[in-house]
């Protein structure tokens, strides 16, 4: 059936249209289909703010990449093999990634003279041969088959055009040798009460597919093995998903209510939708009107003796510091959860960053220490949001979580955990008012005990002024101050005991460490691979943990001669680590609103290593 | 429940000194509250006394109930956790007209909107006493205070019309002097299921004294306040020999000793809402009296019980087991 099968090792595609294309949906839908497929795959979509922007107009270009493979992912991929532009403005956009000999798959029908000119084209690109002297291109009226092979259907012809992305989708499923079956039992779910749109929507697939095999221009097919998976049971998730997945599984094994105070935000919000649909395990979420309504709610509850949760990104959680200030004061358990965008104040609501550490180390007033953890990529937002709750419950402290909008809609395959192996929390609950005084702290984790109202006999109060030790009274004594702001960050600095210890991935000592944290995971991982490939004497280290930091971090750190720190930042990663270590450590830093390439992180490796 | 009976006023003092100022209103609220609550016949473990910042806002210290002293304006929001957290518990929030109608004023409205099962009483000295006498929200349009020696350019808020406009489900006002109706407000406040709002004038004798003498002067009072009562008529005056009549859309008073009697005056009836919005209005009316009492209530679902139900059909319906939410409907196995 096909002339060429090539078995390349990883492939990175990317759809491009307007925002009103599906493209989204689109680059899901191949993810879903490749990840139980059996390829490792990593993806990246990256939008417009703007919900509609105006149709055809570069900035309302909406994409989705994904690279996938036979090996480990760990990236959406830098240069693009092939490029899906269903539009000129997409095209002018996008096609300076496309590799040399690339694939440009391109919808003839949406290049008309007002979209060529709202793409700013002065000539149409797809009337000379230039395209065809560096790529390989499919040129193909998409929006015209789908319409003639709807004919029949008594459909609008906007609905018709509306099933064009899926004449995409069919196409690529043709060339890397898919089964369309994923696809349409999504269709027909979706679209469960319009039969006929799933009529349509199927149609459309199955014509791209077929369109494939067809016609002659097509010359090679795209044959890529399953990557070699460890033995078990997967399934492809988005970082949001698994994020409310793994409060989710904090509140229900430990028996603990979950309670979610939160206002809608980009691109935080998701964490809310999955939560609001988790209601039969008794998850109760609370749309507040504020973002400050939303982290008080949760401490509120916090202190009623639930698992208290706010999400947000950047400027919401600037509105929540005063708040996160009263949750540590109060010794209450609290998770807060910053999905970080570009900042500063609105900045990139869509875009990915990594520079809100330094407001979650410090964006609050007085001695304010807090515990921040961060996730490094979608799939281990399960493990780092249960963890946040655990640390959360078992010390008594409020948690700052961090993720970022690369992670948070990225999606990659996930080896998920059976639960009867999860491991439940020591939480403080308290029932006995023998010796009951409520700022006695536990000597090991200094955690207080949890008296919640209701509970006879513990009736007690707390605020916001400062405490006196043990009974919790309003004081004002100097000493008194100095020591609580003392015992608040020893009560930080002893959680080292209770993480585990950093791992070095590669050799324990060498010429250069790259330390990274968070959604640079994949990049630096990939680079690292690259480095060593060509003999480079080169380990990562990902920090998960970042206050406290884990106890051998400053003894791996010695045992480099040189520190690489690639951040989405201006080196916030990079001062603490300077300041806490006295290492001259070097940055790496970027802020363009998008991920690190792994070629960027390997070219800095190459460089520093010859400096 | 039987061991609540047997509690008493002291049993609600916690054994912190009171801090307010010599003659503070603050002091007779709380002797009120304290006085009131083993009468309401709830557990002491069950209430939970929530305040944001200022004077009044320290009242959780000295209630020996659980309690929250949490931040600026958002008590509401705090009261909101706990009650949908446990909604078994007595929720009261205790706020000034700085906090819940300045900083808070968000948390105010919505908490009202939501119609979240809970108490709120907003002590309302008409000044801000812990930052030292600057004019709130609700101080009269050209007050001169430290931080307005012209006298003050912001129109005032009416707590109750806000409350109205906010759709409150029990509003109502009462007086720190007026102690004996101060405590049967705060009972029926107890009894409405639904968020009960009242807005207790206090005198703050440091930096806004006499600011309700008028209300408050035993010579003068009883000209001055209209005491709502529930299918009673409105009268008012020394020798109760004025009322309150409808005159097209708005109050009028009139004079028993003149062409009028008794029978004309209006009957109280709180679930009347056309009724409650003019009465709210006639706060800042000269012509008219001060209203106290029950303005408005109404009968209506709460979000804390809405929330609840929502669950427990959610929890007979929904899946429960979390191994397959985790394993989603498109896992496969490696083998």
């Amino acid at each position: 059936m096909t002339n060429k099968t090539s078995a390349n090792e990883v492939v990175t595609i990317r759809f491009s249209g307007d925002s009103g294309d599906g493209m989204q949906l689109t680059g899901n839908q191949f993810s879903d289909n490749t990840a139980i497929f059996g390829n490792d795959l990593n993806t990246l979509p990256d939008f417009p703010a703007e919900i509609r922007a105006p149709a055809g107009s570069l900035f309302g270009v909406s994409s989705f990449q994904l690279q996938f493979g036979s090996r480990e992912i760990f990236t959406a991929g830098d240069d693009l093999d092939v490029l899906v532009s269903m539009n000129p403005a997409a095209l002018k956009v996008h096609l300076k990634d496309l590799k040399e000999n690339g694939l440009l798959v391109i919808n003839t029908d949406n290049f008309t003279p007002k979209n060529l000119r709202l793409a700013k084209y002065e000539d149409n690109p797809l009337e000379n041969n230039d395209l065809e002297k560096s790529y390989r291109v499919i040129k193909v009226g998409m929006t015209k088959l789908v319409n003639t092979a709807l004919d029949e259907l008594d459909l609008t012809s906007k609905e018709k055009a509306r099933s064009t992305n899926m004449f995409a989708l069919g196409l690529l499923y043709w060339l890397y040798e898919r089964n369309m079956q994923t696809t349409i039992d999504f269709l027909s779910k979706k679209f469960k009460k319009k039969p006929l749109i799933v009529e349509g929507n199927v149609k459309a697939l199955k014509t791209g597919y077929y369109y494939g095999e067809t016609i002659e221009a097509i010359k090679t097919t795209y044959h890529i093995d399953k990557a070699n998976y460890e033995k078990g049971k997967y399934r492809n998730i988005m970082g949001n998903q698994a994020t409310a997945l793994g409060l989710l599984a904090a509140s229900k094994i430990n028996d603990i209510e979950l309670f979610y105070g939160g206002y809608p935000i980009t691109p935080a919000s998701e964490i809310l939708h999955y939560l609001s649909n988790y209601k039969s395990f008794g998850v109760k979420t609370f749309q507040a009107e504020d973002e400050i309504a939303g982290i008080t709610s949760a401490i509120g509850a916090a202190f009623a003796g639930k698992l208290g949760i706010t999400a947000s990104s950047g400027p919401g959680i600037a509105l929540k510091g005063e708040a996160i200030g009263l949750a540590i004061i109060t010794e209450l358990p609290l998770v807060i959860i910053n999905i970080q965008r570009g900042g500063p104040s609105t900045g990139l609501p869509t875009k990915t960053e990594q520079a809100d550490l330094a407001q979650a180390m410090y964006g609050r007033n007085g001695e304010c220490p807090c515990v921040v953890l961060a996730t490094s990529s979608p799939s281990d937002c399960f493990e780092m949001a249960y963890e946040s709750c655990r640390i959360a419950l078992e010390h008594m402290i409020p948690v700052i979580l961090l993720s970022d909008g690369y992670i948070a809609n990225g999606s990659e395959p996930w080896k998920f955990p059976e639960i009867k192996n999860i491991n439940k929390f020591k939480m403080n609950f308290t029932n006995s008012n023998d010796d009951f005084s409520p700022y006695s702290h536990n000597k090991d984790t200094l955690a207080r005990q949890w008296a919640i109202p209701g509970v006879k006999g513990l009736e007690h109060r707390i605020g916001g002024l400062e405490k006196a030790n043990k009974t919790g009274n309003v004081s004002y004594d100097p000493e008194n101050h100095h020591n609580m702001v003392l015992q608040r960050q020893k009560k930080v600095d002893i959680i080292e005991n209770f993480i585990p210890k950093a791992e070095v991935y590669g050799e324990s000592s060498g010429k250069l460490l790259v330390l990274g944290w968070g959604g640079t995971f994949g990049s630096i991982r990939s680079a690292v691979h690259k480095a060593v490939d060509k003999n480079l004497s080169v380990s990562h280290l990902h920090l998960k943990y970042i206050n406290p930091f884990p106890k051998n971090l400053g003894d791996i750190l010695v045992k480099y001669d040189k520190i690489l720190v690639p951040e989405l930042n201006l080196g916030q990663l990079l001062g603490l680590i300077r300041a806490k270590y006295l290492i001259d450590a070097k940055g790496f830093n970027k802020v363009q609103g998008k991920p690190f390439s792994s070629s960027e992180i390997l070219n800095e490796i190459e460089n520093y290593l010859k400096d | 429940m039987s061991d609540t009976t047997k509690l008493t006023k002291k049993d609600f003092s916690s054994d912190q000194d009171v801090r307010w100022c010599p003659g503070c209103g603050d002091y007779a609220i709380l002797s009120q509250v304290q006085k009131v609550f083993p009468d309401l016949g709830i557990p002491r473990e069950n209430i939970v006394i929530v305040s944001g910042i200022g004077c009044s806002s320290r009242f959780p210290y000295y209630m020996n109930t659980y309690g929250f002293h949490s931040i600026h304006g958002r008590a509401p929001a705090v009261a909101s956790g706990v009650k949908l957290s446990n909604p078994n518990l007595s929720v009261w929030v205790v706020t000034g007209d700085g906090d819940a109608m300045s900083i808070g004023g968000n948390h105010f409205i919505h908490v009202m909107r939501r119609n979240i099962d809970m108490n709120i009483l907003l002590f309302n000295n008409r000044i801000y006493g812990l930052t030292k006498g600057q004019y709130s929200p609700t101080s009269e349009i050209g007050k001169v205070t430290k931080s307005t020696p012209l006298g003050s350019l912001d129109y005032p808020f009416n707590p109750t019309a806000l409350a109205f406009g906010s759709s409150g489900t029990f509003i109502a006002r009462t007086i720190d002097k007026e102690l004996k109706h101060m405590g049967a407000i705060i009972a029926e406040a107890n009894n409405h299921i639904g968020t009960s709002f009242i807005e207790i004038y206090q005198n703050c004798n440091i930096y806004n004294d006499e600011a309700f003498s008028n209300l408050t002067d035993k010579e003068i009072k009883s000209d001055n306040v209209l005491i709502l009562e529930e299918g009673m008529p409105m009268i008012f005056g020394k020798e109760k020999d004025k009322g309150i009549i409808l005159e097209g859309s708005k109050f009028k008073v009139i004079d028993f000793n003149k062409q009028f009697s008794i029978d004309d005056a209006l009957i109280h009836n709180p679930r009347d809402r056309n009724l409650g919005l003019i009465l709210s209005e006639m706060t800042y009316d000269e012509d008219l009296p001060v209203p106290i009492g029950v303005l408005y209530k109404e009968d209506k679902p709460t979000y804390d019980i809405m929330m609840k139900k929502q669950i427990d059909i959610a929890k007979s319906k929904g899946i429960t087991d979390l191994q397959s939410i985790i394993e989603g409907p498109n896992s496969w196995e490696v083998k």
